[in-house]
């Protein structure tokens, strides 16, 4: 079907003198494609091209206790093969780059494994047939630990705890909460107004990206004292940043070639092809090619993550919704990639494209043994968009109107204060709404016909951010001390108001914490210690501990070390304390490899 | 392990190469003889990436043993090209949008060159069935479908 250009809507907006926008061009790139001539990662030939292959997990959740590479390294044509240990700088989360979230996956995993697939060791080989067998060659001898696959099932006090960075198998969101949290207006004043309170439960699966093309690179050394690497991926100084920080190499000594993609779709932004190949022609002093096989991109390439989202709406008898409240957890799979960000902003998100004045959403970055997700397509956005609309279509049907009518009567219009309290610009909704009813020959009322994204908004309480019920439910650490995520706006738990009116990029006010506790203390950024194996490894008998609460030391001194943080609750009993680890605790001895490899590398964060 | 001599034409020019045993003709067009115009996309005949045809016939490179094509003749999407304007199909696929990413698009042309040579006149469902065996995850196939009966028209046009 041609693209249509409405030429009679917002022409207010648009400037007609724009000489390309809105023509037909042929893409610049597109000569190349149809000739077999662009020039893909893979088109570059190197003489002695050595190949990589990986040995990876077949558990979901498994400790490593031996490795025995000897046989498959007398194979033939094995050049070398890769352990963990010969990564300089084995931790890295990729939202580092922005100080976003703490360090939590190693390039190749040396102790414990927790998503099929996760590597554990290469094989470099003078032919990808001899990697493929070497690495087969390779005995890992597994204990296979206890896992968790579901979202929900993470959040409970027994689960296993799947990422050693974060215990509560949540990522932390400002040093303060388990959750991303957004409180505009009062959602239980909005339910005990509304006529008819409508609830819904909402669930996405995992997607692969599948582009045609495998994520893979290809790194060899240059005359001065450089690399090359050629790659797929979508990110080329992310990923020029991450080799980097994982190999411990100055980014000048990288030469990194991209730009010729096929098909990313948000899968070849993880930054692992890259690292692995030019570690090879770093240990090899050879050309190396680290290509995933078609398995391996669907099995072991991050997908878009699941998602559940729980939504309840109160809603007036003419239709307008007048509270709207959201639980929503996004299946982060065993590391953080891109959950964290994909989960803020899905929340910036909320609560559609709608002006509800009380709109209250606890969202979670569950950590679950899946294979890691990552960005696709408009993740964080799609899956709650999917939630969104079906619940309108539920709404509308509990009110007995006709669903795009409803979507007219509550869109934003020009002017309307959002949720994250930002102003709503350029809507075009209803404009949207009225031309889908057209070309589905769907009948509309004079009013919805009439309606336009530029007049009624940004008036009265449309423009105004609402005095807000504020709470501290789902401070860091609380996890395991009550047994369920929580719901936003529980009334009782309310434990602040910040007045109406007051933006928070008002500065000229000086806003008072609402509490004191929402001041930020130091003992607070989560747990600390070892914490994740001996807690779900430990036999059933061991009693929970006593429900008192947690001993919170006072701020320390400057000059003082800080004190030993507390054991988390329900999990004490099995806990060693960090001075009788046993010295010969392989994932301990990593665990302090990496804090003490990681002062010196700049945008590292790790848990206190 | 022995190699294995291997003569064929590529796209009209005569090859010679030494194979190992087993070896499969994708890899032998691309490491040997520098054709880089089939691309891996499976390396298990589900893609069509790789496409390319054997003697007239479509065929995947990744599933067939180069040590098979010996005196056969093999044409790619690399050697369609043959004067100084792109062939018709790849005129069509430019203007048309028919391709984005680009990775699928050699094979998808050799598909729709097995098709038009020995169909000049094909129905939109003709078109549907003969890139069936090619996967494209960017344009949803219609621009695809659109400019290969594109193509069709103009080569009956200028046969005419």
């Amino acid at each position: 079907m041609p693209v249509e250009f409405r030429k009679d809507l917002f022409a207010n907006e648009r400037d007609d003198t724009l000489k390309e926008i809105g023509q037909p061009r042929i893409r610049q790139d597109i000569l190349g494609h149809v000739s077999g001539r662009s020039p893909y990662y893979d088109d570059h030939l190197f003489e002695g091209l050595l190949h990589m292959r990986c040995v990876r997990s077949p558990h979901h959740h498994a400790r490593i206790r031996h490795i025995d590479a000897g046989a498959a390294e007398r194979m033939p044509g094995v050049v070398r093969v890769v352990w963990p240990a010969d990564v300089p700088h084995n931790i890295n989360t990729l939202l580092s780059l922005i100080n976003f979230g703490r360090d939590d996956e190693a390039l190749l995993q040396p102790s414990r494994v927790t998503y099929i697939g996760e590597p554990v060791l290469a094989i470099i080989a003078k032919t990808e047939r001899e990697a493929r067998e070497a690495a087969a060659a390779v005995r890992v001898d597994w204990e296979p630990l206890p896992h968790v696959l579901d979202v929900e099932e993470a959040l409970k006090p027994d689960a296993p705890t799947v990422n050693g960075e974060y215990p509560n198998n949540t990522f932390d969101y400002h040093d303060l909460y388990d959750h991303q949290k957004l409180r505009f207006g009062d959602v239980e004043k909005g339910f005990r107004e509304a006529d008819h309170i409508v609830e819904g439960e909402y669930r996405m699966s995992p997607i692969e990206q599948a582009p045609i093309e495998t994520c893979g690179a290809i790194a060899a050394p240059e005359t001065n004292d450089r690399y090359v690497c050629h790659t797929a991926t979508q990110g080329l100084f992310f990923s020029l940043a991450v080799t980097a920080k994982l190999l411990d190499i100055a980014s000048s000594r990288l030469h990194f070639i991209g730009g010729t993609v096929g098909g990313g779709f948000g899968g070849k932004v993880d930054s692992i092809t890259e690292p692995m190949a030019v570690l090879g022609a770093r240990l090899t002093g050879q050309p190396v090619k680290f290509m995933w096989d078609r398995e391996e991109e669907m099995q072991v390439g991050a997908p878009r993550g699941a998602e559940l989202w729980r939504i309840k709406d109160g809603v007036a008898r003419d239709g307008r919704i007048l509270a709207r409240q959201f639980t929503g957890f996004f299946d982060s799979g065993a590391y953080t990639r891109l959950s964290s960000y994909a989960v803020v902003k899905g929340t910036g998100h909320l609560p559609g494209p709608y002006t509800i004045p009380n709109v209250a959403s606890n969202v979670y970055c569950v950590f679950t043994n899946r294979t890691p997700a990552t960005a696709m397509r408009g993740f964080g956005i799609t899956g709650v968009d999917f939630a969104i609309e079906c619940q309108m279509d539920k709404v509308a049907e509990a009110a007995g109107l006709d669903p795009i009518e409803l979507r007219i009567l509550n869109a934003y219009r020009d002017g309307d204060m959002k949720a994250h309290r930002r102003e709503a610009k350029n809507c075009a909704l209803i404009e949207c709404c009225q031309v889908a009813a057209d070309k589905a020959r769907w009948p509309l009322s004079p009013q919805s016909r009439a309606a336009s994204s530029m007049t009624e908004g940004g008036v009265g309480w449309r423009a105004e951010i609402p005095e807000t019920v504020t709470d501290q439910v789902g401070r860091i650490g609380e996890r395991r001390r009550q047994a369920l995520p929580s719901e936003p706006g529980a009334g009782a738990a309310a434990t602040g108001r910040v007045a109406a009116g007051m933006r928070r990029d008002d500065r000229s006010v000086e806003l008072p914490p609402q509490v004191a506790d929402m001041a930020k203390e130091q003992e607070r950024t989560g747990y600390s210690g070892k914490v994740d194996l001996p807690d779900h490894a430990a036999p059933a008998s061991v009693q929970p501990a006593p429900a008192t609460p947690v001993q919170r030391p006072a701020a320390p001194l400057p000059t003082q070390p800080p004190p030993p943080p507390p054991p988390p609750a329900g999990t004490a009993p099995s806990l060693p304390p960090a001075a009788q680890q046993r010295a010969d605790d392989p994932e301990a001895a990593e665990q302090a490899r990496r804090r003490a490899a990681s002062r010196f590398i700049s945008g590292t964060r790790r848990r206190r | 392990m022995s190699k294995i001599p291997v003569q064929f034409t590529l796209n009209g020019t005569e090859k010679a190469v030494f194979v190992d045993p087993g070896a499969n003709l994708l890899d032998v067009l691309r490491r040997g003889v520098g054709d880089l115009s089939p691309k891996y996309g499976c390396a298990q005949g589900t893609c069509g990436s790789c496409a390319m045809l054997i003697d007239g016939e479509l065929r995947l490179g990744c599933l067939t043993l180069a040590e098979a094509v010996s005196g056969a003749r093999i044409e790619t999407t690399g050697g369609l090209q043959t004067g100084e304007e792109p062939h018709p199909l790849q005129t069509a696929f430019m203007e048309g949008f028919a391709a984005q990413c680009g990775y699928c698009t050699p094979g998808m042309i050799m598909a729709a060159k097995a098709l038009l040579d020995r169909n000049p006149n094909p129905s939109r469902d003709d078109v549907i069935e003969a890139i069936s065996g090619n996967i494209c995850r960017c344009t949803g196939y219609q621009p695809i479908v659109d400019a290969i009966l594109t193509a069709a028209d103009r080569m009956r046009g200028r046969i005419a």
